[in-house]
C-alpha cells in the first residue's frame, strides 16, 4: 500500500480497532495495554513520516491517487509536501506525547478504550485534512476532526459543561464545516477540478472569476469557525470542559490550527488578492488583540489558556493574511512554537489541577515551592509564550511586529500600535498565569486531601522535553525548526521564499523596541492591575459571544416549537386536512402563473351507450349515500363494495380484462377482510363533526376531486404517445406470449412485479405483527340487539363449500396457464385461489379451515409468502446460469404427444412465484384478523 | 349533445376522490378505511387512463388492429393487489389501536378527553 495513504490508515483502522478491542476492559493491565497500542500506532506513523521527510525536505512533493468516484470528479489523493509534512509531524509528535501524558493523568475509572479510540480517530481525520489532495476527501477529513473532538470534549459525558461546550463546539466548528463545503464546491467549479495539485496552480482563474468573493467568504467562514477567530472564537473557552490532554492535544497544537492550515494551503489558489489581505489580517489582528485582553480576566488557567490560544491563532492568521514572502514564513513558524509552548501549558495546567484539585488562579500559589520542576518546564513555556528573548516564542514575535511595521494594511500606524497592544496584554496575562501560579503567597481552599508535588515521570516527561525543545528552538531556531520552515513556508507561498534568517539577533531596530515595550509595559499592565484594580475580584458581567450564542439556540428552539405547535397540535384530522390543502395549492399554484388556463384537447372521443351513463349515475348515487350514511359502517362497507363494482365494470367496458377480473376478485376479499375488521371495532361512527368542520371538509374534497376530475379530463382529450407500442410489438415474439399485459407484468417489468410481491408480502407480515397474539373479545349482540351466533355454520354454505373448492382450483389453475395469451395470469389465479379458500374459512369456521390449511393463526402463510418470493427469485437468478441478466425470461414451443403444442415460458414459473405469494399473502391477513377474534367469545 | 365515456370517467373519477377524501377527513379509524379504499379506486382508474380509453380493444396480440395501452394496465394489475395489502394492514392497523387506547378516534383519544 501507499505509504501517504498508510499513515493515514494507522490510526484510522489500526489504531482505532486495537483500542476499542483492547479498551473494551478497564483494567489496570489493559489501560496499560491500550496507551501502548495507541502509542505505537502512533510511532509507526511518526516513523513512516520521517522515513519520507528527506524527500519532502529536499523539495518534493509525494502525491499518490486512487479513483474514487471518477464521474463526480472525486479521488483519494494524498500529498505530501512542506506544509502538509509540518502539520503531519505536530500530529503525530505532539500525539504521541499526549498518549503517554494521558495514561498517567486518566482516572482509574475513566474508560481508557473510549479515550485512546477517539484520540486515534481524531488524529487520523487530523492527518487526513493535512493529507487530503482532493478537497472534497479534505472535507470529509475536515467534518470528521468536527465529530471527534465533539466526542472528545464531551468525554465526560455526566458532567453538564461538558455536554454542552462540546455541542457548542460541534454547532459552530461543523456548521462551519458546511459553509465551507459549499464554497469548495463553487471554487471546484470555478477551477474545473476538485484535486489541489491542479487548483493550486490555476490560482489567476479562481481571482478573476466574479464568483471569487463568494467562494473565499465561505471558505473563510469555515476556517474562522475552525481556528477560532472573533466572532467565532466563543466556542474554543467553552471546550476546556474537556479533559486537559484533549485540550493539549485539540485546543493547542492541532484541531484549531485546522483552520490556519486550509489558509496557508490554499493560499496560492485564493491569496494575494486585497481582498484576502483585507479581510484574513484584519480579522486575525482584531482577533490578537481582543483575545489577549480579555485572557488577562480569565481566572480558570485553562480558560486564560484558551483565550491565549485564540489570541495566538489570530496571530498566525493576520501573518496568512499579509502573505509577505516573509509574514509566509513567520505564520509556519509561529505555528511550530505555539504548539511547543501551549502544548507544554496545556498539560502543565492539567498536573497542576490534577495534584491540587483547582485550576483556579485566585485560589493558587506558591506551588513554586512544592513542585518545582513543574514550575520550571511552565515557566519556561509561558516565557515563550510571552515572548521573552531566548525563548522560541520572542522569535516569531519579532517577525509578528516586523511584518505589522512593514505591513500594506489600510489601517496604517494603527497595525503596528494594535500589534505592540497585544504584545503588552500578552506578557501581562503570560506575567498573571505564573505569579499567581507558583509564587503570590501560598494555596488557599485547597481541598483537604491535595497535597501538591511534582508527578509521575510520565505525566512530567512530555512537559519536559517540549519546555526544552522552547529554549533550543530559541537559541538555535535555524539548525532545528529551519528546514521544516523553509519547505512549508514554500508550499504556501507556492514558490521558495527569498532568503531569510532565522536568529535571535538582528541589530536595534523597531520590532526590537516593540518588544521591548511589550515586556515592560505587560509587567506594569499586571502588576497595576493586581494591585490598583483587585483582578482577582474581577468577575465580567457583559455582552459575550457564548451568551448571545445561546440565546440564538435558544430562540431558534422556541421559535420552532412554536411553528411546530401552530402547525401540528396533536390532531391527525387536522394534520391531513393541511396536506390536502397544501397539495391542493401546489396543484394549483402553476396553473395560477400560466397565462390562460389549459383547455380540452381535440381527440375524438367516445360516445357514451346508455348502460354507462346508468352505471356512472349509480357510481355518483353510491358515492353519495356512502357520504352521508357512512356513520352506519355496515351499509358503508356494502356501498363502498359498490364503487369497487363499478370500478370493475368501468375496466371491462374499457378493454382491460385483467384488470377487471383482478377487481372483482379483490373485491370480494377486502369485503371479507373489511367485515372481519369491523367485526371488532364499534358498528357504527358516533355523529361529532361540527358543521364547520363538515363544511372545511366538503370544501376540501370538493375541490380535490374537481381537480382530479379535470386534469383526467384535460388528459382523456389529448392523444398521447406511448413506450407501449413498443411492449406490443415485442410481447409475441420477445416474451412468447399474446397477452400484453401478463407478459409485460412477468417479463418486461418482472424486476417491478419482483418487487410489487414483495411488498404484497411485507405489508402482510406487518399486519402479522400487528395482530400475532392479540385477543379482542368480539361482540355478543349486533346493533340493533340481536344475538350473534357463532357455533353453526350453514349447512347449504358448508355444501357449497365443499363443492366449490375442487372447482375454485381448477378455475384458476387454467387462468392461471392462459394467462401468458389470454387475460388471467398467476395475480388473478392466486386471488381466486384465495376467494375460494375464504370461503372455506366462512363456511368450516376459522379453527377447522386453519387445522385443514395447516394455518397456525396465520403463521404458517408466512412461508408461503416465503417460497412464493424465493421461487420468483430464483427463476430470475436462473438467467444467470446462462450468462443472461436478472429475470431475463426464455420460451419455446415444444410439441408433446396428446397434448398438442405446449407453450412454455420461464416466466410462468416467476409467475407461479406470484401466484402462492398472493394467495400467502392475502391468507395471511384474512387468518390473522379470525385468530384475533377466535377466542374469548360469550 | 351527446354524452362522452371520456367525461363519464373523469367525472366519475373525481367524485369518487371527492368522497374518498371527505371520509379520510373524518375522526374515527374505519371511516378513513373506507376513504383509503376510495381513493384507491380513483387513483387506479386515472393511471389506467393515462393510457386513454379504448373500447372493444383488449391488449392481446391477434386480437385486431387497435389495441389499448396494455403498460397502464399492467401497473395498475398490481396496484389493485397492493391497494388490497395496504387496506388489510389498515384495517388491521385500527383494530390494534382500538385495543391499546380503547377508542376508535385517530389520535387514539376521546375528543375532549
Amino acid at each position: 500500500m501507499n505509504p501517504l495513504a498508510t499513515i493515514v490508515l494507522l490510526p484510522l483502522l489500526a489504531g482505532t480497532l486495537l483500542c476499542f478491542g483492547l479498551g473494551r476492559d478497564n483494567s489496570p493491565a489493559r489501560r496499560t495495554l491500550t496507551a501502548l497500542a495507541a502509542g505505537s500506532v502512533t510511532v509507526a506513523a511518526l516513523a513512516l513520516l520521517l522515513s519520507l521527510a528527506p524527500q519532502v525536505l529536499a523539495g518534493q512533493t509525494l502525491i499518490a491517487h486512487t479513483d474514487w468516484v471518477p464521474s463526480l470528479g472525486l479521488s483519494i489523493g494524498w500529498r505530501l509536501d512542506g506544509l502538509a509534512l509540518l502539520f503531519a509531524l505536530l500530529i503525530t509528535g505532539i500525539g504521541l506525547l499526549i498518549v503517554i501524558y494521558a495514561h498517567f493523568y486518566l482516572a482509574a475509572s475513566d474508560p481508557a478504550g473510549k479515550f485512546y479510540t477517539l484520540l486515534m480517530l481524531f488524529m487520523a481525520a487530523m492527518l487526513g485534512v493535512v493529507m487530503s489532495d482532493n478537497i472534497m476527501l479534505l472535507v470529509v477529513f475536515w467534518e470528521l476532526t468536527s465529530v471527534s473532538s465533539f466526542l472528545l470534549v464531551g468525554y465526560w459525558g455526566h458532567k453538564e459543561e461538558a455536554r454542552a461546550g462540546a455541542r457548542m463546539a460541534l454547532a459552530v466548528t461543523g456548521g462551519g464545516g458546511l459553509v465551507m463545503l459549499a464554497g469548495f464546491i463553487l471554487l471546484g467549479q470555478v477551477a474545473g477540478t476538485y484535486e489541489l495539485s491542479e487548483l493550486l496552480t490555476r490560482g489567476d482563474l479562481i481571482k478573476a472569476d466574479p464568483l471569487y468573493p463568494l467562494l473565499l467568504g465561505l471558505i473563510l467562514v469555515g476556517c474562522f469557525t475552525k481556528s477560532a477567530q472573533v466572532p467565532f472564537h466563543f466556542w474554543l473557552p467553552e471546550a476546556m470542559a474537556a479533559p486537559t490532554p484533549v485540550s493539549a492535544y485539540l485546543h493547542s497544537a492541532t484541531m484549531v490550527k485546522a483552520g490556519v492550515f486550509l489558509l496557508a494551503r490554499l493560499y496560492p489558489a485564493l491569496g494575494g488578492t486585497d481582498l484576502f489581505e483585507g479581510v484574513v489580517a484584519s480579522f486575525g489582528l482584531a482577533t490578537v488583540a481582543f483575545a489577549a485582553w480579555v485572557a488577562i480576566f480569565k481566572h480558570d488557567m485553562k480558560a486564560l489558556l484558551a483565550y491565549s490560544t485564540v489570541s495566538h491563532l489570530g496571530f498566525i492568521t493576520f501573518l496568512i493574511g499579509l502573505g509577505s514572502p516573509l509574514s509566509a514564513v513567520a505564520a509556519v513558524f509561529h505555528v511550530l512554537n505555539h504548539a511547543t509552548f501551549k502544548a507544554a501549558l496545556f498539560m502543565s495546567a492539567g498536573i497542576i489541577d490534577h495534584e491540587t484539585g483547582t485550576r483556579d488562579l485566585r485560589r493558587l500559589g506558591g506551588l513554586y515551592r512544592l513542585m518545582p520542576w513543574t514550575a520550571t518546564f511552565a515557566m519556561t513555556a509561558a516565557a515563550a509564550m510571552a515572548g521573552i528573548p531566548l525563548f522560541n516564542g520572542f522569535l516569531s514575535k519579532e517577525m509578528f511586529f516586523h511584518e505589522a511595521v512593514e505591513s500594506t494594511l489600510p489601517w496604517g500606524v494603527a497595525v503596528p500600535v494594535i500589534a505592540t497592544l497585544a504584545g503588552i496584554f500578552s506578557m501581562a496575562y503570560s506575567v498573571r498565569l505564573v505569579h499567581a501560579t507558583f509564587f503570590n503567597g501560598a494555596p488557599k481552599d485547597l481541598p483537604p486531601d491535595a497535597h501538591p508535588h511534582d508527578p509521575p515521570i510520565g505525566m512530567l516527561a512530555p512537559v519536559a522535553l517540549l519546555a526544552v525543545l522552547c529554549v533550543v528552538v530559541g537559541v538555535l531556531p535555524a539548525v532545528t525548526y529551519g528546514p521544516l520552515v523553509q519547505v512549508a513556508a514554500s508550499a504556501l507561498l507556492g514558490t521558495a521564499p527569498p532568503e531569510y534568517h532565522l536568529a535571535i539577533w538582528h541589530g536595534f531596530n523597531l520590532p526590537l523596541l516593540m518588544s521591548a515595550i511589550a515586556v515592560a509595559g505587560g509587567l506594569a499592565l499586571y502588576f497595576t492591575l493586581q494591585k490598583s484594580f483587585g483582578l482577582p475580584g474581577y468577575t465580567p458581567q457583559r455582552w459575550s459571544g457564548k451568551a448571545s450564542f445561546t440565546c440564538l439556540m435558544d430562540s431558534l428552539f422556541a421559535l420552532a416549537a412554536r411553528l411546530t405547535g401552530r402547525i401540528e397540535n396533536g390532531s391527525l384530522q387536522r394534520s391531513l386536512a393541511l396536506m390536502v390543502l397544501l397539495v391542493l395549492i401546489l396543484a394549483v399554484a402553476p396553473f395560477g402563473a400560466a397565462d390562460r388556463l389549459p383547455e380540452a384537447g381535440s381527440r375524438t372521443l367516445l360516445d357514451a351507450p346508455p348502460l354507462a351513463i346508468v352505471v356512472w349515475a349509480l357510481l355518483l348515487a353510491a358515492g353519495a349515500a356512502l357520504v352521508w350514511t357512512h356513520h352506519a359502517r355496515f351499509q358503508a362497507v356494502v356501498l363502498t363494495g359498490v364503487v369497487g363494482l363499478v370500478t370493475a365494470l368501468t375496466f371491462v367496458a374499457l378493454s382491460a380484462p385483467d384488470l377487471a377480473l383482478t377487481q372483482l376478485s379483490v373485491e370480494v376479499v377486502s369485503t371479507v377482510l373489511l367485515l372481519m375488521g369491523l367485526a371488532l371495532l364499534p358498528q357504527t361512527s358516533p355523529r361529532e363533526s361540527t358543521s364547520l368542520r363538515h363544511g372545511r371538509d366538503a370544501a376540501l374534497a370538493l375541490a380535490a376531486g374537481g381537480g382530479v376530475a379535470a386534469l383526467a379530463w384535460l388528459m382523456l382529450t389529448r392523444d398521447h404517445s406511448s413506450i407501449s407500442w413498443f411492449f406490443l410489438d415485442n410481447t409475441l415474439p420477445g416474451g412468447g406470449g399474446t397477452n400484453a399485459v401478463n407478459v409485460i407484468l412477468v417479463d418486461f417489468r418482472g424486476y417491478d412485479t419482483f418487487g410489487e410481491i414483495t411488498v404484497l408480502g411485507i405489508a402482510a407480515l406487518g399486519a402479522l405483527a400487528l395482530l400475532d397474539g392479540l385477543r379482542v373479545k368480539r361482540p355478543t349482540v349486533d346493533t340493533a340487539g340481536r344475538a350473534w351466533t357463532f357455533e353453526q355454520q350453514p349447512l347449504m354454505l358448508r355444501v357449497a363449500a365443499r363443492i366449490v373448492l375442487p372447482l375454485a382450483l381448477v378455475v384458476s389453475a387454467y387462468i392461471f396457464w392462459r394467462g401468458h395469451n389470454l387475460p388471467g395470469g398467476g395475480f388473478i389465479a392466486g386471488l381466486v385461489t384465495a376467494v375460494a379458500l375464504v370461503l372455506q374459512f366462512m363456511a368450516l369456521g376459522q379453527a377447522r379451515a386453519e387445522s385443514v390449511l395447516h394455518g397456525a393463526a396465520g403463521r404458517r402463510f408466512s412461508r408461503w409468502i416465503g417460497s412464493g418470493l424465493a421461487i420468483a427469485g430464483l427463476t430470475g437468478v436462473g438467467a444467470f446460469v446462462f450468462g443472461k441478466p436478472f429475470l431475463t425470461s426464455a420460451h419455446g414451443h415444444p410439441t408433446v404427444a396428446v397434448l398438442g403444442e405446449l407453450p412454455l415460458a420461464s416466466a410462468a414459473v416467476f409467475d407461479l412465484g406470484v401466484y402462492i405469494t398472493v394467495v400467502g399473502a392475502t391468507l395471511l391477513m384474512l387468518s390473522v384478523l379470525g385468530a384475533a377474534s377466535k377466542e374469548s367469545h360469550g | 349533445m351527446n354524452v362522452s365515456m371520456e367525461f363519464l370517467v373523469a367525472s366519475g373519477i373525481g367524485w369518487v376522490t371527492a368522497c374518498g377524501v371527505f371520509l379520510m377527513l373524518r375522526g374515527r379509524s374505519f371511516p378513513v378505511v373506507l376513504g383509503l379504499t376510495l381513493i384507491g379506486y380513483a387513483v387506479n382508474v386515472f393511471i389506467f387512463a393515462m393510457g386513454r380509453l379504448w373500447t372493444g380493444a383488449q391488449p392481446i396480440i391477434g386480437n385486431g388492429e387497435v389495441v389499448a395501452d396494455p403498460l397502464p394496465q399492467a401497473l395498475v394489475l398490481t396496484a389493485i393487489v397492493i391497494g388490497f395489502a395496504t387496506t388489510g394492514f389498515v384495517i388491521e392497523l385500527a383494530l390494534r389501536s382500538h385495543h391499546e387506547s380503547g377508542t376508535d378516534q385517530v389520535d387514539g383519544k376521546e375528543p375532549g378527553a
